[in-house]
Formats: structure tokens, sequence, C-alpha cells
């Protein structure tokens, strides 16, 4: 259950931005998780949910987008389709991996500021 | 403040950020990887369930690395315990262990508070022998040159694709415990198949620490990630800062 930890580093992290520009509220969170960022976005939100009591985000709304994961050959760019080996089979070389499905990112943030 | 009218009252802004929620381990880990750079040493986070025989796989690595001189150095991650550690140490290992408590796997942090008590600038390879877990370890970089993932011939041949983000993270796979293949259903072809689906790169060494099997190949693979990264022949222990022993509350041993 990592997702615990990571719901800490997120308030912590917001916590740390809304202080820096005297936020008087924190309404929404917006995170990108990728499925290949090794997070249960329902266990994600499920920890947020527990966690955020007492904290500036126990009111603010946490929107979860999730991003599939997909591969390329980064010569060709050709799609490498899901359950494939991961090897363009024309160009003979690894597939890549395409942007955001490893990660898990703090988008942005909607606060009421003075 | 309300730049219209002047009313004094407050305004939504939407901040964006675009930053990774692991950000602060990433710059934790950043650091340590200059610390074993610096140092000449070689980091390895190796990875697996609970049971693969990621200790048995260390304690072999020592009995070969003893005839290439190596000095090696390991801490060692449970819930609860020191035991991998104290193997180690009988192994000739120098080690200690971080007890986790209810964490289900090691932080930048936690990896930099451990060297605070452990001559690890005195080693040539130095192994963080993750929490035996095939899902939290993957995402948490600890600053390693390299991550290993034990996989034992008793798991299964689909475990990469149960797990495919730790396969992923994987830039080598040591199959363990080979010398059950004969007793076992287990089919290497069939892991080959499910680690090239989760893995653009895959690398795998079959290895038995019981008999020795595959064991020069693993420390000829260190070997070389030691020669990639300009390692050998450095000094070792001349580290850019000192870390002075701080007794951090997560070490043992």
């Amino acid at each position: 259950m990592h997702e615990y930890s990571l719901v800490e580093a997120l308030i912590s992290r917001v916590e740390a931005e809304a202080k820096k520009r005297q936020a008087v509220r924190v309404h929404t969170l917006s995170v990108r998780v990728g499925e290949l960022a090794g997070v249960d976005p329902e266990l994600f939100q499920t920890a947020y949910d527990t966690f955020r009591a007492g904290t500036l985000c126990a009111e603010t709304t946490l929107v979860v987008k999730r991003i599939p994961a997909s591969w390329s050959c980064p010569r060709c760019r050709a799609a490498i389709p899901r359950g494939e080996v991961l090897r363009c089979a024309a160009c003979d070389v690894p597939a890549r991996l395409d942007d955001g499905a490893d990660a898990l990112t703090l988008d942005g943030i909607d606060m009421e500021v003075p | 403040m309300c730049t219209t009218c002047g009313c004094g009252d407050t305004e939504l802004v939407p901040v964006e950020l675009h930053e990774k929620i692991l950000a602060g381990n990433d710059r934790a880990a950043r650091h340590n990887r200059e610390h074993f750079l610096e140092a000449g040493v070689l980091a390895i986070n190796l990875m697996g369930s609970p049971g693969a025989g990621k200790t048995a796989v260390l304690e072999a690595t020592a009995r070969a690395g003893a005839g290439k001189k190596w000095r090696l150095g390991a801490v060692s991650a449970d819930l609860a315990t020191d035991n991998d550690a104290v193997r180690l140490e009988k192994a000739g290992i120098p080690s200690r262990a971080i007890t986790t408590g209810q964490a289900c796997h090691l932080d930048a942090e936690l990896v930099h508070r451990s060297l605070h008590d452990i001559p690890w600038q005195q080693t040539d390879v130095f192994f963080i022998e993750n929490v035996g877990n095939l899902v939290c370890p993957a995402i948490y970089d600890l600053g390693q040159a390299a991550n290993v993932v034990v996989l034992s011939v008793t798991e299964g041949e689909d475990k990469p694709l149960k797990y495919p983000t730790m396969f992923l993270a994987a830039d080598l796979v040591l199959v363990s415990k080979c010398d059950l293949i004969p007793h076992l259903d287990f089919d290497l072809a069939k892991l080959d198949d499910a680690l090239a689906r989760v893995n653009p790169k895959p690398n795998v060494i079959r290895l038995s620490a019981r008999t020795g099997e595959g064991v020069d190949q693993w420390i000829g693979w260190l070997e070389k990630r030691r020669l990639e990264k300009g390692l050998v022949g450095r000094i070792a222990g001349l580290a850019a800062h000192v870390h002075a022993p701080a007794g951090g509350r997560d070490q043992k041993r």
C-alpha cells in the first residue's frame, strides 16, 4: 500500500504551494496516473480520502486522469499493440514507451488566493 | 485579489505544475547516485518476491567475488528482523539491516540514512536488498546504477505479465533456484516470452546459488556495469563529502 506514502507526498507538495501563494482554500487537484506508474488509481483515491482529513485538502476534490500504456517504434513510429513482444519487427529495434504511461504527475492545483 | 473593482474578494487561480509526485524522492535519489559515483561504487537495487532467493544470490556473489578481490557491502531491508543482514555478514559482506516497520518498500531517504552507518565508500559493489515485494519497490528510485529483479523458478513463468511495472524497471532478471527446474513444470522459454512483452530490452541470467550455475555470468554482468560507469580503476573511498555516523533510527547491526 505505497499509495498512502504517495498521497502524503502529494499533500505535502500542495500545502507548500498553498503556503507560498497564501491560499485560503484549495479547490481541486489534478493528477495523472500512468498505467505503468505502479499505482492503482482506486487505491490512490481511497488513500487520499483517508489521509486528507485534517489537512488543507480536507475539502479538496481530487481529479484522477488515467493514462493508458502504449508503445511505439522509435524509428518508424509504428504502434506496437498491447501484449505483443516489445520490439518493432520491421526495424528490429526495441519499442519505446509513450510519454506519461509510467509517471504519476501532479498537473495542477486550483486554489483560492487573496 | 479581485483587480476589477478592488473589493478584496479572493480569486480562484489555476496553478499549473506538471510535476512528479515523487519529485522529493527523486531529488534524494540523485544525491545518493552522486555519492556512489563519486566514491567509485556500483550500487545495485536488488528486488524480488519474499523468498525469491535475494540473500542467497548475495551469498553466492560473495563466494565468487572473493576471487576478484571485490569489496562488497549491503543494506538489507525487511519489515522486521535483521536475519538477512546477519546471513550476509556471515558470508563476508559488511551489512546493515533496515527495518521498515509497516513500509512495503525502501525510499531514497531511508537508504541515505542507512549509509551513515556503514563504510559503503570502501566497497566496489554495494547492494541495496529491497523489501520482498514485486509491487511497491518498483517505483522508488534509490540512486542505484541498476535494478536487478530476482525471480525464482518456483514462482511461475507468467510473473512478468502479472507485475509489468516491476519487470519493466528491471535492467536484469536473475532467474534463481534453477537447480530445481528438473522437479518442476517451469518453462524458461515461456518466461523469456513473457518478459519480452513487458520489457523492450529484456536481459536474463539463469542462476543457482546452490550449485553455482550462472554465478560467473552474473559476476561478469556486474563487471560490465562497473566498466560502463567508469568505476574500474577508481580509488574507492574518495567521496566528495563525508557522512558522519548518525545512528539513524532505522538501522541495526
